[in-house]
C-alpha cells in the first residue's frame, strides 16, 4: 500500500486510541457528588505503594456502598483516583488536576514523604484537608493546618525501635544497614541512633545499599566482621527479605530489627525461613483478635485475595476518617455541608465548607481505626501506639506494644 | 585471597548472566544494525515464563532437576515466540527507515512490554520459587559457590557452546553470517532474508529467557522493570567487546560482570550503576570498536 | 530599528501572557502549558545535535539534570540572598527575582554545556551507535553521580528551591532556543551541520572542520537542555534524580523523531503533543502508558519520517530563504 494509505490509516488508529483513551476516563458527573480525590504511584518504582493505596481507599467505598447506598448526607461519594508514576513533579500535576478540574472536596495521599511534599503546597493553597496515610517525614505536616497524616512520625518509630532493642531485647551493640535511596529509611535509622545512644547503646557500623538491589553480601560481610547483637534494617520489605537470606547464609544468626516498611503480605514469601529471630515495628498485628480489624480483613481478603500491608489499613483508616467527619459535617451543618457537593466548586460556601471539614478532620479523637486507635495531636499528627511484631516459625506474632 | 577468589566466581558468575543477553544484542545487532531496545524486557518476560511455568508445574513443591529443566525450556520457548512476533510486528515495517526511527520504535516495544507486563503480572514484586533448593559447597580457603551459581555457569556456557555450533557448523548459521555482510549478496544466494533475521531474534530472545530463568534461580524478587538496567549493562557489554561479535559479547559480559562485583566489594555499592559506564567509556576512547572488534575503514 | 522594535513587542507578548495566563487558566492547564514549555527547549536543544549534526545522542536528561542541580545550588547558596538584598533596597519582588533567576539559569547552562563539551569530546573519535552508548552512558554517570554527592540531597532529593519560574521565563527560554536554531539552520555554521549529518566524510573532504562544529553542536544543545532544567527546578522547587533516568532522555528523543529530525518546528510540535497527550490519557490511568507506546510504535511504523518531515513550518505570505536540505537517503550516521 501507498504510504499516503498507511499514513492515514495509522493517523486513524493513532486518533482512534487517542479517543478510546480519553473516553475510557469520562464518567461521573451530571448529578451532585461529593468527589474525594487520592494521588499515589500506581505506576513506577513505588507501584505496589499506590496500589495499596488505592485497594484500601477502595474497600472504605465498598463499605460505604453497602452501609449507606455509597452516600453521605445524601450527596454521591465518588473518588477520583490519579497517578502520579512515583514522580514528585507528577504529583504536583496530579493534584494540581484534582483540585483545578475535578473540583476535589478533599485529597488523600501520598505514601512517599517527597511526594506528599509536592502535593502539600498545592492542597494548603487551595484550601483544601489532605491526608497523607503513611508519610512519615515530620516536614509533611508542617506544610500548613490544612495537612493531615494518619501515621506516627519516625521520630516515635526509631525510638520505639530502640526502646525494643536496649530494653526489651536488652541488646546494646549493633549494625545498622539502611538504604540510602530513601528518605524514610535514613531518617529511621538517624531517630534510631539518637534514642539508642540515648539509652547506653552502641552502633558499631553503618552500612548501605540502593532500594532495587539485589545482592547485599559485600555489605553483610562487613558487619559480620563488627561481630554486632543485631542487625537493623531500617528499609522496606523488598529489600529485608533478600538481606535475611544473604545474612543466613553468611552465617550471620543474630536477630534483625526493622521498620513499618517491612510490613508486606510477601515479607515472609522473600525472605522464608531467613526472617525466624527478627522483629520489626508496625502499625498494626494481622493476628490481634481486635473486631474492627478482623473486620477489614475479611473484607479485603474477599475483595483482592491476599493480605493487606500497613500502607493499605492506614489508607483505610484516612478514607474512613474522612468519611466520618464528612457524616458528622452532615448531621451537625446541613446548610454549610452543601457547599461540598460538585455543583458548588468554586463558591463561597464551599470556602466556608472546606473550613468545618477541616476543622472536623482535626478533632479526631479516639478514632477506632484498623492500624490502631487514633487522636490527631495540635500538629496534625497521629498520636498511636506501636507493635513490635515476632517472626518465629515463618509467621509473623504478635510481640509488644509500645504507646507515645 | 580468599575474598578476591569469591568476588571473582560471584563475578562471572554474573558476567555469564549479562552474556546471554550481550549475544542477543550482538547477533541482533551484527544484522540488522538495530540496538534491539526491548532485549532486556525480554529477559524480564523469561523470568515471569519461568515463574508461571514453575507454578503449573509444581516445581516448588517437587522439586527435581527434570521439571527445572522443563521451566527453562518452556520460558525459552515462549520468548523465542516473543521475539518473533516484535520482529515481524515492529521492527520488520521500520527496516528501510532511518536508524532513529528504529531505535525509537524498539523504545516504544519496550515500554509496551514493561507497562503491558506491569498491567497482566501486577506492579508488586513476585518471588520465584526454589525449584532448585539452594546449598553451599565449600572451595576450600573460606571460598563457596552454590549450587545454583554452578548450574548458572553450566547453563550459560552449554547455551553458548550451542549458539558456537549453530552459527559455525550449520547452513542456518551460515545463513546468518552471510546476512549479517551483506544482505543483498546473501540473497542473491538464495537465502531469505527475511527466514534469517527472524531465526535471529528467535535465537536471541531465547537466550535472553535462559538469563532470566537463571538470574531469577538466584535472586527471586522479579517485577516488571527488572529488565531495563541488565538490559543496558549487557547492551555495553556487546559493545565492550565489539558489537557485531559473537565472542566478542561473551568476553564483553564477562569483563562487565568482574568489573562490577569488584567496584561493589572494594569500592561503594552504590557505584554500581556507573561502573559499566566508565569503563564503556574508558575503552572505547581506547579501542572504539570494541576489545574484539574491528575496525570497519568507511569507503566513501 | 526594526528589529529592535520587533524585540520589544515580543517581550511585551510575554510580559502580557505572564499576567494575563493564571488569571484565565486554572492552575492544572497553566502547569500543563508550563511543562510543555520546557519540553519544547529540550526537543528543539536535542533537534540541534541530532537533527541537524546526525549525531546520536541519547543522554540529554543528563545536561538537564546538570543544568537543573547546577542552577539550584547557584540559588540557594547565591541567588536568594541577592534576590531578598535587592528587595530589601526597594527593587520589585518580579525583577529581582527575575535577575536572580536568570543568573541561577545562566550558570546551570554554562555547567551544562561544559558537560556537552567533556561529552563532545568523544564523539571526535566514535560514530554512530557507539556515540550513542557512551552519550547514554554518561547521562547515567551523571545521574549515579548526582545520587552519591550528599551536597545535592542525593538520592533523597534537593528540596526549598525557589520557586521563580514563570511563563515569561519560559517563553524567553523558548524563543532564545528557537530563534538560534532558526538562524543557524540558515548560516553557513548550519550548512556545516547539516553537511555533517549528510556524509561526514564528504564533508570532512571538502574542509568542513568537522570536529568543531559537532563540538558546537553538543555545547549549544546541552547548553539549552540545562536552561530547559533550571526553569524545571525552579518551578516544581524540588529536585529528585529519578526525574533524569534514561527514560527522560529518550521522551525527548520521541519528541524529536516525531517532529521530524532537523525540523524546528517540528520539535516544537512534537513536544507539545507528546506533553498533552499522557495528560489526555490520565483518565486511562492505568493504561496510560501502554497506550502511549502503542502510538509511538504505530507512528514510527506508519510515517517514521515524523510529522513534519525536515520542512519547517512557514508563514505563507512572507519570503523566506529555502529550508535546510533534507537528509541523504540512507539516514544519518
Amino acid at each position: 500500500m501507498t504510504s499516503r494509505t498507511r499514513l492515514r490509516i495509522g493517523l486513524g488508529v493513532v486518533l482512534g486510541l487517542a479517543l478510546l483513551g480519553l473516553g475510557l476516563g469520562c464518567g461521573g458527573g451530571g448529578s451532585d457528588e461529593l468527589v474525594v480525590g487520592e494521588f499515589g504511584s500506581l505506576t513506577g518504582n513505588d507501584a505496589t505503594f499506590g496500589q495499596s493505596t488505592k485497594n484500601g481507599v477502595e474497600v472504605a467505598l465498598a463499605d460505604l456502598a453497602a452501609k449507606q447506598q455509597g452516600m453521605i448526607g445524601g450527596l454521591k461519594v465518588r473518588v477520583q483516583a490519579e497517578d502520579d508514576q512515583s514522580k514528585a513533579e507528577e504529583a504536583a500535576t496530579a493534584v494540581q488536576k484534582l483540585i483545578n478540574q475535578d473540583r476535589v472536596i478533599a485529597v488523600v495521599g501520598e505514601v512517599a514523604s517527597s511526594r506528599s511534599l509536592a502535593g502539600a503546597p498545592i492542597c494548603q493553597n487551595a484550601g483544601v484537608p489532605m491526608i497523607s496515610p503513611s508519610s512519615t517525614n515530620p516536614k509533611v505536616t508542617q506544610v500548613g493546618d490544612y495537612i493531615f497524616r494518619m501515621c506516627f512520625l519516625d521520630e516515635f518509630q526509631g525510638a520505639v525501635m530502640a526502646r525494643f532493642t536496649a530494653d526489651s531485647l536488652k541488646l546494646k551493640k549493633v549494625a545498622i544497614l539502611k538504604d540510602n535511596k530513601s528518605d524514610y529509611s535514613v531518617g529511621l535509622a538517624q531517630f534510631f541512633t539518637d534514642e539508642y545512644r540515648r539509652l547506653g547503646g552502641q552502633v558499631l557500623v553503618e552500612q548501605v545499599y540502593s532500594s532495587g538491589d539485589q545482592d547485599f553480601r559485600a555489605q553483610l560481610t562487613s558487619i559480620k566482621a563488627k561481630n554486632p547483637q543485631a542487625v537493623v534494617i531500617p528499609g522496606y520489605y523488598t529489600e529485608a527479605g533478600l538481606i535475611a537470606r544473604q545474612a543466613r547464609e553468611l552465617g550471620l544468626k543474630q536477630p534483625l530489627i526493622g521498620g513499618d516498611g517491612w510490613e508486606s503480605e510477601k515479607l515472609i514469601e522473600i525472605g522464608g525461613e531467613a526472617l525466624n529471630g527478627a522483629y520489626y515495628s508496625n502499625h498494626w498485628a494481622l493476628d490481634q483478635p481486635l473486631p474492627r480489624l478482623q473486620e477489614f480483613l475479611t473484607k479485603y481478603r474477599a475483595k483482592f485475595s491476599g493480605d493487606p500491608d500497613a500502607i493499605g489499613g492506614l489508607a483505610y483508616d484516612a478514607a474512613n476518617v474522612l468519611f466520618q467527619s464528612l457524616e458528622t459535617l452532615a448531621t451537625q451543618d446541613p446548610a454549610t455541608f452543601k457547599g461540598l457537593g460538585s455543583s458548588k466548586a468554586g463558591t463561597p460556601l464551599r470556602k466556608s465548607a472546606e473550613q468545618k471539614l477541616r476543622d472536623l478532620i482535626a478533632g479526631t479523637k479516639n478514632y477506632d481505626g484498623v492500624t490502631g486507635t487514633i487522636t490527631l495531636d495540635q500538629n496534625r499528627n497521629a498520636s498511636k501506639p506501636a507493635v513490635i511484631i515476632a517472626i518465629e516459625g515463618g509467621k509473623k506474632n504478635f510481640n509488644s506494644t509500645f504507646t507515645p | 585471597m580468599s575474598e578476591f577468589l569469591q568476588q571473582l566466581i560471584n563475578g562471572v558468575t554474573l558476567g555469564c548472566v549479562y552474556a546471554l543477553i550481550a549475544l542477543g544484542y550482538t547477533m541482533v545487532y551484527g544484522i540488522l544494525r538495530l540496538i534491539n531496545f526491548a532485549h532486556g524486557d525480554v529477559y524480564m518476560l523469561g523470568a515471569f515464563f519461568g515463574l508461571y511455568a514453575a507454578r503449573w508445574l509444581g516445581a516448588q513443591t517437587h522439586p527435581n532437576p527434570a521439571s527445572a529443566l522443563a521451566v527453562l525450556l518452556i520460558a525459552m520457548a515462549g520468548c523465542g515466540l516473543v521475539g518473533l512476533i516484535i520482529e515481524r510486528a515492529a521492527y520488520k515495517p521500520v527496516r528501510q527507515s532511518s536508524r532513529l526511527a528504529a531505535l525509537i520504535t524498539a523504545i516504544g516495544v519496550s515500554l509496551l512490554l514493561e507497562n503491558g507486563g506491569r498491567l497482566v503480572f501486577g506492579a508488586d514484586p513476585k518471588f520465584f520459587p526454589q525449584i532448585i533448593p539452594a546449598t553451599n559447597i565449600a572451595l576450600g580457603g573460606g571460598v563457596t559457590i552454590s549450587n545454583q551459581q554452578l548450574i548458572i555457569l553450566g547453563v550459560s556456557i552449554a547455551l553458548m557452546i550451542v549458539l558456537r555450533v549453530i552459527v559455525l557448523y550449520t547452513r542456518v548459521g551460515k545463513a546468518m553470517r552471510a546476512v549479517s555482510h551483506n544482505h543483498t549478496a546473501a540473497a542473491m544466494m538464495g537465502i531469505s532474508v527475511d527466514r534469517i533475521i527472524s531465526v535471529t531474534f528467535v535465537f536471541g530472545s531465547m537466550l535472553a529467557a535462559a538469563a532470566g530463568v537463571l538470574v531469577a534461580l538466584e535472586n527471586p524478587k522479579i517485577e516488571p522493570y527488572m529488565g531495563i538496567l541488565p538490559g543496558l549493562k549487557a547492551f555495553v557489554a556487546a559493545v565492550l567487546g565489539g558489537i557485531g561479535n559473537i565472542p566478542g559479547a561473551v568476553l564483553g559480559g564477562l569483563v562487565m560482570g568482574i568489573a562490577e562485583v569488584m567496584v561493589v566489594g572494594y569500592v561503594s555499592p552504590t557505584y554500581r550503576d556507573a561502573i559499566a559506564f566508565v569503563l564503556l567509556i574508558v575503552i572505547l576512547l581506547v579501542r572504539p570498536a570494541g576489545i574484539l572488534g574491528t575496525a570497519t575503514a568507511e569507503k566513501v | 530599528m526594526a528589529r529592535l522594535l520587533r524585540a520589544v513587542a515580543v517581550l511585551a507578548v510575554l510580559v502580557g501572557l505572564d499576567l494575563a495566563l493564571p488569571r484565565f487558566l486554572n492552575p492544572y492547564y497553566l502547569r500543563v502549558l508550563m511543562l510543555c514549555g520546557i519540553s519544547v527547549i529540550l526537543a528543539v536543544s536535542l533537534n540541534l545535535i541530532n537533527g541537524f549534526t546526525g549525531q546520536f545522542s541519547i543522554g540529554h536528561a543528563g545536561f538537564m539534570a546538570v543544568g537543573a542541580y547546577g542552577s539550584a545550588m547557584v540559588s540557594l547558596h547565591v541567588g536568594q540572598h541577592w534576590a531578598a538584598a535587592l528587595a530589601g533596597v526597594g527593587i520589585p519582588a518580579v525583577i529581582a527575582q527575575g535577575a536572580a533567576l536568570l543568573v541561577a539559569l545562566l550558570a546551570g547552562g554554562a555547567l551544562a554545556g561544559i558537560a556537552g563539551y567533556l561529552v563532545g569530546l568523544p564523539s571526535l573519535r566514535l560514530r554512530g551507535d557507539y556515540l550513542a552508548i557512551v552519550t547514554l552512558g554518561f547521562g547515567e554517570i551523571i545521574r549515579v553521580l548526582i545520587t552519591n554527592i550528599e551536597a545535592v540531597g542525593a538520592a533523597r532529593g534537593l528540596p526549598g528551591i525557589p520557586p521563580w519560574t514563570t511563563f515569561f521565563w519560559v517563553g524567553i527560554g523558548m524563543l532564545a532556543v528557537i530563534v538560534l536554531s532558526l538562524r543557524l539552520a540558515n548560516s553557513t555554521h548550519g550548512r556545516a551541520l547539516f553537511a555533517i549529518r549528510d556524509d561526514e566524510v564528504a564533508a570532512e573532504a571538502l574542509g568542513v572542520d568537522t570536529t568543531r562544529y559537532k563540538v558546537l553542536a553538543f555545547v549549544l544543545g546541552s547548553f539549552f537542555a540545562g536552561i530547559a532544567g533550571g526553569l524545571f527546578a525552579h518551578y516544581n522547587a524540588y529536585l529528585h534524580p529519578n526525574s533524569f533516568t534514561f527514560i527522560k532522555s529518550i521522551e525527548v528523543i520521541a519528541m524529536v523523531v516525531l517532529g521530524g529530525l532537523g525540523s524546528v518546528s517540528g520539535s516544537v510540535l512534537a513536544a507539545i503533543v507528546l506533553t498533552i497527550l499522557p495528560e489526555a490519557l490520565r483518565s486511562a490511568q492505568e493504561w496510560r502508558m501502554v497506550i502511549y507506546s502503542l502510538m509511538l510504535i504505530i507512528l514510527m511504523v506508519t510515517r517514521p519520517q515524523g510529522l513534519m518531515g525536515s520542512r519547517e513550518f512557514r508563514w505563507p505570505w512572507r519570503h523566506r530563504p529555502a529550508a535546510p536540505p533534507a537528509p541523504a537517503a540512507g539516514g544519518g550516521a
